[in-house]
């Protein structure tokens, strides 16, 4: 395999472990701005308790996607950053405020009346759920502009054809569907870490969303046949047909799993439908990274720096997993603390 | 505004607001390691009470550290596309390590400061180790990318294109090694001293408690060591100059005309277009002696630099005047507590009054630095191979998101402020008293 080709398997590994994780932090941000009912505050509680320790962790993953993609492909990014110029500013607006947001309100004065937050406190509550869920919608139509084949690039000059590319029906689809699966992966999630009436609130919250997925999904396929043919065709084909049939597979599992209460089950396999979904996504894409211009190939860096990069992998990997795997079973784990362990 | 104006704006805007909590990322854990290390050692409850507190504001900084960051990196390529289409591959080595140390630093971060009731008091000490040395690492590997752009090496051009790059290019810059040790000094001088400012303020306020003596300490056993160690890598940085980029030293000291014995222009305001620096003191032939090691060498002026490859002498020189200046300044703040503690008078108010001036200082230096690195290498993007006009966007809304950005962050940064003030003031308490919720919740 050519190395370019698998620095672009790595970067689309790493766009998936971005939206399994973070694309769960933004769903929790979602639930926090919806958050209803009785149990509001304790509902708000339980988001604000699993996102902490690991956001920013999850975070980093997409940092290393944009890593990855300018050195291994810095003409793609470079056409990316010209045609895409103003979502791009707005996702940073949206990962700003959220980030800022979400730690301001956990350090902010608490209220003594109400033993919640305080004035500034519920602001920026306010402020991290509506960036929570603006975010990414910007990200699912970023995702879904390099499809249309509305950027062209020749000889170095990006020129936009016809609509921005970022603003066609198919992004507008692509992007309330990132939202959907965003809010969905952190309800699933949610519900595994929370207990009783708790629980129920984010498994139904989980119906709800799993609901709205596989109604925006019909949305999005006669977009897809209609606005990126080739991307229609590449979905259809040997390569990537069999990932998405098993995509499918799973969110019917997932949805049944919610409905008898096997979270866990739900949980695993709502992870696979994602992964299966975004996999599908770019083998069905190869070999554009902006259609039709720009392909693996073309945008290439050159052998030794691509070498380079994937020769850090094993060790940056081998530091990576680990301490992962620690915190998350530090803080995903079902130990209780230290104390609880006698260690 | 013209879109290259606006693009240098927005940029400088970004990289000044991520350099304050990029310093305090590589800082703050230092600090905190070393209280929370105390507290195991010596079982002294001030010492927890300080790691916990240090460990809040690291929160706060390294998140929005974290996320201005991540603007920077966006902004490169929104900014400044031909640079990154022709200089992705090779200054992304550096970047890609870089990711790494960053995502130590994050998943460290995450079990630091969420657990400390779930981990043992030594795990958790030993998982703010890598916090610490990952933040550096980090600072230092990101560092090998501007080294490179004032000093690129590793590559050749042909047709407009890098080719046959060396993929190791950011480290083999020998401008690396002394940026980084200059630059990850600095943070933690920053760090040091603005956090000594705010412990200065408390004993002055009266609250003269273990917990603030042990974090003035703290703060200054830190600030002490890397301020007086920084005149040193500075030394270092300005031969490197002098020897690879003499627009860039002839701007720093105002130096107009190439000659031998050459004095250093200390102060004064440099008039770029009559060759003359007014209210400058003049030290004789010191500068051909700091440059080059000898008191008559002969020192590259600026009017042996082509007129369009000049950098602004002015912002260039009196940037540099006021890093200097402030670096000296907490060098005798250091040396003076020190002093005053061997000698059992750390007390002194007009000490802590210093201290509490000076504490801005760190941050002034680190910024002023920064000011000169780049505004002094201008007008190249990548010196001697790409101006910084030819590496600019071709989209024409640069000014809107110039100002929006500058905006938002000033408002992040007030935001900030109010915060670690509140922070700040509520003492070693773990949690702050119901009647101080209630008077900052109303105010």
């Amino acid at each position: 395999m050519s190395p370019e080709l698998m620095l672009a398997g790595v970067a689309l590994l790493a766009l998936i472990a971005y939206a399994v994780l973070a694309g769960a932090d933004f769903g929790g941000g979602v639930w926090d701005a919806f958050a209803r009912g009785p149990r509001r505050a304790q509902q708000r509680e339980a988001i604000a308790q699993a996102m902490g320790p690991v956001w920013e962790a999850n975070h980093v993953w997409l940092i290393f996607v944009i890593v990855l993609l300018f050195s291994g492909f810095p003409r793609a990014y470079a056409a990316l950053s010209v045609a895409l110029f103003a979502p791009f500013h707005l996702v940073l607006l949206g990962i700003i405020l959220r980030g800022a947001a979400f730690v301001f309100r956990a350090y902010s004065p608490q209220s003594a009346r109400t033993l919640g937050p305080g004035r500034m406190g519920r602001r920026w509550g306010a402020v991290f759920g509506a960036a929570s869920v603006i975010t990414p919608v910007l990200l699912g139509m970023c995702l879904g502009a390099v499809s249309a084949g509305h950027v062209r690039v020749a000889e170095g000059a990006v020129r936009i054809e016809g609509t921005a590319p970022w603003l066609t029906p198919l992004a507008w689809a692509l992007g309330l569907f990132a939202l959907a699966v965003c809010a969905y992966l952190a309800a699933v999630y949610l519900a595994n870490e929370t207990q009783g009436e708790l629980r129920e609130d984010f498994r139904r919250r989980a119906l709800a969303a799993g609901t709205v997925v596989v109604a925006l999904s019909v949305l999005v396929l006669p977009l897809l046949y209609l606005e990126a043919p080739h991307l229609w065709e590449g979905l259809l084909n040997v390569r990537a047909a069999p990932v998405l049939a098993l995509g499918v597979l799973a969110a019917l599992l997932s949805g049944w799993a919610l409905l008898v209460r096997r979270l866990r089950l739900a949980r695993l396999a709502t992870v696979a439908q994602v992964v299966c979904l975004l996999l599908g996504w770019g083998v069905a894409q190869y070999p554009y990274l902006i259609y039709p211009d720009v392909t693996i190939q073309n945008a290439a860096a050159t052998d030794a720096v691509l070498r380079f990069v994937l020769w850090t992998l094993p060790f940056g990997l081998a530091l990576l997993l680990p301490s992962l795997w620690l915190l998350f079973r530090v803080f995903k784990g079902e130990h209780l603390g230290w104390r609880d362990e006698g260690v | 505004m013209d879109v290259l104006t606006a693009a240098r704006a927005q940029m400088e805007v970004s990289l000044a607001f991520h350099m304050f909590f990029a310093a305090l990322g590589i800082g703050m854990p230092l600090l905190m390691v070393i209280a929370e290390g105390l507290w195991l050692r010596t079982g002294k409850q001030h010492y927890r009470a300080l790691a916990k507190k240090w460990a809040k504001a690291t929160a706060i900084t390294f998140a929005v550290g974290a996320v201005s960051g991540t603007a920077l990196a966006f902004e490169l390529g929104l900014l400044w596309p031909r640079f990154m289409a022709f200089a992705g591959g090779i200054v992304g080595s550096a970047f890609a390590l870089e990711g790494y140390a960053f995502f130590i630093e994050a998943i460290f971060l995450g079990l630091y400061l969420y657990g400390w009731e779930r981990l043992s008091p030594r795990a958790h000490w030993l998982t703010g180790i890598p916090i610490a040395v990952s933040g550096m690492l980090s600072g230092v590997l990101v560092v090998a990318a501007n080294a490179w752009m004032q000093n690129p090496v590793g590559f050749e051009v042909v047709n407009g294109q890098p080719v046959n790059v060396n993929p190791w290019a950011p480290f083999l810059s020998p401008a690396w090694f002394q940026m980084a040790l200059h630059s990850t000094l600095s943070c933690y001088i920053a760090t040091a001293f603005a956090a000594a400012g705010v412990y200065a303020l408390g004993l002055l306020r009266g609250r003269t408690d273990a917990y603030h003596r042990s974090a003035l300490g703290i703060a200054l056993a830190v600030g002490a060591v890397t301020a007086l160690l920084q005149p040193l890598s500075g030394d270092l940085s300005a031969k490197h100059v002098a020897e690879h980029q003499p627009a860039k030293l002839a701007a720093m000291e105002a130096h107009f005309e190439t000659a031998a014995g050459v004095p250093l222009i200390i102060g004064g305001l440099p008039d770029a277009e009559n060759g003359t620096v007014d209210y400058a003191l003049r030290i004789p032939k010191l500068l051909s002696f700091m440059a080059k090691g000898d008191f008559d060498a002969v020192v590259t002026g600026l009017n042996d630099i082509p007129e369009d490859e000049r950098p602004n002498v002015l912002i260039t020189h009196v940037a540099f005047q006021v890093m200097v200046g402030a670096g000296f300044a907490l060098m005798a703040l250091g040396a003076w507590y020190w002093l005053a503690r061997w000698k059992r008078r750390a007390d002194s108010p007009l000490l802590l009054k210093a201290l509490l001036l000076g504490s801005p200082l760190g941050f002034l230096a680190l910024q002023t630095g920064w000011i000169v690195t780049e505004v002094g290498r201008q007008p190249w993007v990548i010196q001697g191979v790409m101006r910084t006009e030819d590496a600019v966007t071709p989209v024409q809304g640069v000014p809107v998101t110039f100002w929006g950005f500058s905006v938002l962050y000033l408002a992040l940064g007030v935001a900030l402020v109010s915060l670690l003030r509140y922070l700040a003031t509520g003492g070693s308490e773990p949690e702050p008293s119901p009647k101080t919720r209630e008077v900052v919740d109303v105010a």
